[in-house]
């Protein structure tokens, strides 16, 4: 299949300055001192990054088969590696995620940090760069750069200003991922040796032997599935979430979880098809024991972040699953289901950071009986948790259903079993929802309701959960060109 | 004669501190001296990088290559001795003279050493280099040094003999003592134990000096034992001249020499694994950088095997970087050391509280030592990885990955003291405008190789091997 690059024609180079402009505004944070400059700065700098990001949502061309905004110079001749950036129908959605997420992150950090502003600011604004970059690069250098340089301000934002076990929880956060991507490295040097190229758009779709796909399957799908995380690789998921600070949680599960099932659908399906087709029993297997073991893992727990650490082991596996059932459905749904996840698990991280500034903490029998204190929160809380658990009307509802929609077309038996996936999702969400909204209260302290920062921040996301979940229209028809020549190409192949 | 102007200027600047060595006095000054010709050395080296020419017969030549390789090495004895503000710690002040002078000695000896085409002036070169620095080890005060000392002289020995019984037998099957005349001989005797022989057991005198297993087993005691600048130098500046000789001699080596190959990239998997594996249970910083060197001393062997398939370049490269990337942890070691006593890990807890940017250099250099992007650790890794592989030693690439990923765990830790530990009782650390400065430059250009590595490698490129 023959993809088209087509270059940027924007006024300034947009991928350029999406992924760059971050990284100058850490720069500049590191000239300032007073610490309402330099939230300040993080603000406007994630802010203007999502201002200027906009033109990819509006100026994007569905029908391109290939990459657009595509920006490419030298950068590495001896290793013939070229700085290239580019989207198409898979990574502008996640792009324009990531930009929209940032800037939430920045505010809901405004007050729970309090120690080493600057430098927790500099590690967002780096973790931003390095994501977008990653979703962004249409080169296999520049891609593990970015894929590995995120491992370093992550581990500092979980290492420094996480909880209690943090020094667990970051350690193992940063070895689980970097051995997954040590053979991912491996299997992009055997790529250039075959292609003679790091180019990622090359890569794509060329006949390699199936021996050579099957190793390279392999190796791509270790560092993958360690991100994602798919069942039994999980295990760093839940410690890294419950001790990272609120924003930190917040680009855990919504951007970097993504990277992995990103790299699924664009390198292990565009490049080895025919192993990805011979592996698939097995990753839908996984995914189905990721859904329904998370499912029941979800239901005993106390820690409200521990319950969504563990609720997003199964709404991966939800992605995985789509991807893995070769349907058009399937792949629309998985990849609905990383947007939608983004969005509603990003906001429930929040949700548990704002109760956990006053209560001091995350067990959900010391803040239940939410209701008649907060009553905002709790609404709040109840839209994101309805839409976690895939109600009729939210975002999660298209994914979910496009998912299933996608198990179905493939094998009947595999659809059958989802089903009872999500109703446990229903179950540990309801049971998350009603003790924290309607238990008694003993003595404590009163709480105050949400600040209109808090408002401001959640306010978005709730909008976005409502509108994705009524109009998933406008999505479906960035994704879907892309998408379904994804698909063609698989099925043509041999 | 302008052409040897790195190696006049260096025996220059030796003759210097030779005849300061001979008067008494006070000598603090001496630093700022040592730092000022060095640096002027570094000018030299890098100004006269386009020289060209062959000395004595052909058994001394200055091409890019050697040239190259001056810079790195006159970089390295700038970078070490700008570290030096408090050698007086460590070293008798009376014996600063004598300390800068075998040092700087030591890097003339490395400078001929890499010009050097003729096993004699090989053989010379290496052993000015030696004595040099056998003489440094033992002038750390407390006389900690005098059991590293005789370690290494003993080690060290051992390696020469060795070394010159190989190039005996390179002289037996050819006739000749100059590289190009071996060469050609080498061609009929490569197939046969005796050749791969011969040429394996010259080149233990580099192993030794680059570390590899298993000619290590100096390094961890001398590293301890050895004043930190001291171990700075010999962690890096002689590793580069080995590197330097060992490319030379396996681009010697005829392409059908598969037997040779295999036994140089055994050594490298055993260096790296042996080297990454016993680093882990380290406690003092300097025998961690001791393993962590001879793991390294394995990285660097993947492009070196594959010279001939990718040229030089890749393990120059990973050379420069190392050489940034370890001083920047010595850098922190001799700011952190307290009256010249040597530094634990329990040493670095807290120390993101107690100096930032100490701690900043002490992450970018492990982040680097261990390969992660963007950092030039990573760079250097990918350049000879990539020219392992298409040399055709995959098994070798996914062993050096597999070591990639093990040694995460120590150099991590590093960072993990230093960021993640309440100081406890340890106090600031108080680091003068200098090592801040330093500490910047160090920062800068290994993030500066690992983020924009095409202009550097470009002009390793050029430095094809002239044989």
């Amino acid at each position: 299949m023959e993809l088209q690059l087509v270059p940027n024609s924007l006024p300034y180079p947009i991928l350029s300055t999406v992924t760059f402009l971050p990284l100058a505004g850490a720069l500049l944070l590191i000239l300032l001192e007073r610490e309402e400059w330099i939230k300040a700065v993080a603000l406007t700098a994630t802010l203007l990054n999502f201002f200027l990001a906009l033109p990819l949502l509006f100026a994007f061309d569905p029908e391109v088969l290939g990459f657009q905004f595509v920006e490419t110079s030298s950068w590495f001749p001896f290793l013939k590696a070229r700085y290239a950036l580019g989207v198409d129908g898979i990574s502008m959605p996640l792009v324009m995620l990531t930009v929209f997420l940032s800037p939430l992150c920045v505010l809901c950090s405004w007050r729970a940090i309090e120690q080493r502003v600057k430098e927790f600011m500099f590690c967002l604004l780096l973790m931003e760069t390095a994501m977008v970059g990653v979703f962004a690069s249409l080169d296999f250098v520049l891609f593990y750069i970015f894929w590995e340089a995120m491992l370093i301000p992550m581990y500092l934002l979980i290492a420094v200003w996480g909880g209690p076990r943090k020094d667990y929880a970051s350690i193992k956060f940063f070895i689980y991922t970097l051995v997954g991507s040590v053979f991912l490295l491996v299997a992009i040097i055997a790529l250039y040796l075959h292609n003679g190229t790091f180019s990622i758009p090359e890569a794509l779709f060329r006949d390699y032997s199936f021996g050579f796909q099957y190793w390279v399957f392999l190796a791509f799908a270790i560092a993958f599935a360690i991100k994602v995380p798919m069942f039994p690789f999980h295990t760093w998921l839940p410690a890294a979430h419950v001790e990272a600070p609120t924003a930190g949680s917040v680009f855990l599960a919504s951007v970097l979880l993504k990277m992995g099932t990103y790299g699924f659908m664009r390198f292990s399906l565009g490049i080895t098809p025919r192993a990805s087709i011979h592996f698939a029993p097995v990753m839908v297997f996984l995914s189905l024991v990721a859904i329904i073991y998370a499912g029941f893992v979800c239901l005993g727990q106390e820690d409200m972040k521990r319950l969504i650490a563990y609720s997003s082991v199964a709404h991966m596996g939800f992605v995985t699953l789509g991807i893995f059932s070769f349907t058009l459905w399937g792949f629309k749904g998985a990849l609905f289901q990383m947007l939608n996840h983004g969005v509603t698990t990003g906001a429930l991280f929040l949700m548990v950071g704002i109760i956990y500034e006053r209560t001091h903490s995350r067990l959900i029998e010391d803040n239940s009986g939410l209701g008649k204190v907060m009553p905002l929160y709790v609404a709040f809380l109840g839209l994101f948790c309805f839409s976690s658990f895939a109600f009729p009307g939210t975002n999660n509802f298209v994914g979910e259903l496009f998912v299933l929609l996608g198990a179905f077309e493939m094998k009947r038996t595999v659809g059958l079993l989802v089903v009872p996936g999500a109703v446990l999702a229903a179950a540990y969400m309801l049971r998350l929802l009603k003790r924290i909204t309607w238990r008694e209260r003993g003595q404590q302290r009163p709480l105050r309701d949400l600040c209109p920062r808090e408002v401001l921040y959640l306010l978005p996301l709730a909008v976005a959960v409502i509108w994705v979940g009524l109009a998933p229209k406008g999505l479906t028809a960035v994704m879907e060109p892309t998408l379904r020549a994804l698909l063609e190409a698989l099925k043509t192949h041999p | 004669m302008g052409r040897l102007l790195p190696e006049l200027f260096t025996f220059c600047s030796f003759l210097v501190y030779f005849v300061l060595s001979l008067r008494g006095g006070r000598r603090g000054w001496i630093i700022p001296l040592a730092q000022a010709l060095s640096f002027a050395g570094m000018v030299i080296a890098g100004a006269s990088v386009l020289q060209e020419g062959e000395f004595f017969g052909g058994s001394y030549r200055v091409d890019l290559f050697s040239q190259l390789f001056k810079v790195l090495l006159a970089c390295g004895l700038f970078l070490v001795f700008a570290m030096g503000r408090r050698s007086e710690e460590e070293v008798h002040e009376g014996y600063l003279p004598e300390f800068y002078m075998f040092l700087t000695l030591g890097t003339l000896g490395l400078m001929i050493l890499v010009s050097a085409r003729d096993l004699i002036s090989v053989f010379i070169a290496l052993e000015l280099s030696s004595y040099a620095v056998y003489a440094v080890v033992p002038l750390r005060k407390r006389m900690v040094g005098l059991e590293a000392a005789a370690k290494y002289i003993f080690f060290g020995a051992v390696a020469s003999g060795v070394m010159l019984y190989g190039m005996g037998y390179l002289y037996a099957l050819t006739g000749s003592t100059h590289l190009g005349t071996i060469l050609e001989g080498l061609r009929k005797v490569m197939a046969e134990p005796m050749g791969v022989m011969a040429l394996v057991l010259t080149l233990v005198g580099f192993m030794f000096k680059l570390s590899l297993f298993p000619f290590h087993f100096w390094a961890p005691d001398v590293y301890e034992g050895a004043s930190h600048l001291t171990t700075a130098y010999i962690a890096t500046v002689p590793k580069l001249g080995a590197v330097a000789l060992l490319l030379r001699l396996v681009h010697l080596a005829p392409a059908d020499a598969q037997a040779f190959l295999w036994v140089l990239v055994a050594l490298s998997a055993l260096s790296m694994t042996l080297g990454n594996v016993v680093g882990l249970v380290q406690r003092d910083l300097k025998r961690l950088l001791a393993y962590s060197g001879i793991a390294h001393a394995g990285y660097v062997m993947l492009g070196v095997v594959a010279v001939k398939q990718s040229g030089p370049a890749p393990a120059i490269f990973y050379m420069a970087v190392y050489l940034l990337m370890n001083l920047g942890l010595f850098l922190v070691v001799v700011i952190l050391s307290k009256e010249g006593r040597n530094v634990g890990v329990e040493d670095l807890k807290g120390l993101w509280r107690r100096a930032p940017l100490l701690a900043l250099t002490l992450a970018v250099s492990a982040f680097s030592l261990a390969g992660i992007p963007p950092t030039g650790g990573f760079m250097g890794k990918l350049v000879v990885f990539t020219a392992a592989f298409r040399a055709g030693h995959l098994p070798l690439v996914v062993i050096a990955t597999v070591n990639t990923a093990v040694s995460l765990f120590y150099y991590l830790n590093l960072v993990r003291y230093s960021y993640c530990r309440d100081p406890e009782a340890r106090g600031e650390v108080s680091v003068t405008l200098g090592e801040r400065v330093l500490c910047y430059l160090l920062i800068i250009l290994i993030l500066y190789l690992g983020i924009f590595p095409g202009p550097t490698m470009k002009i390793f490129e050029v430095a094809i091997l002239g044989l």
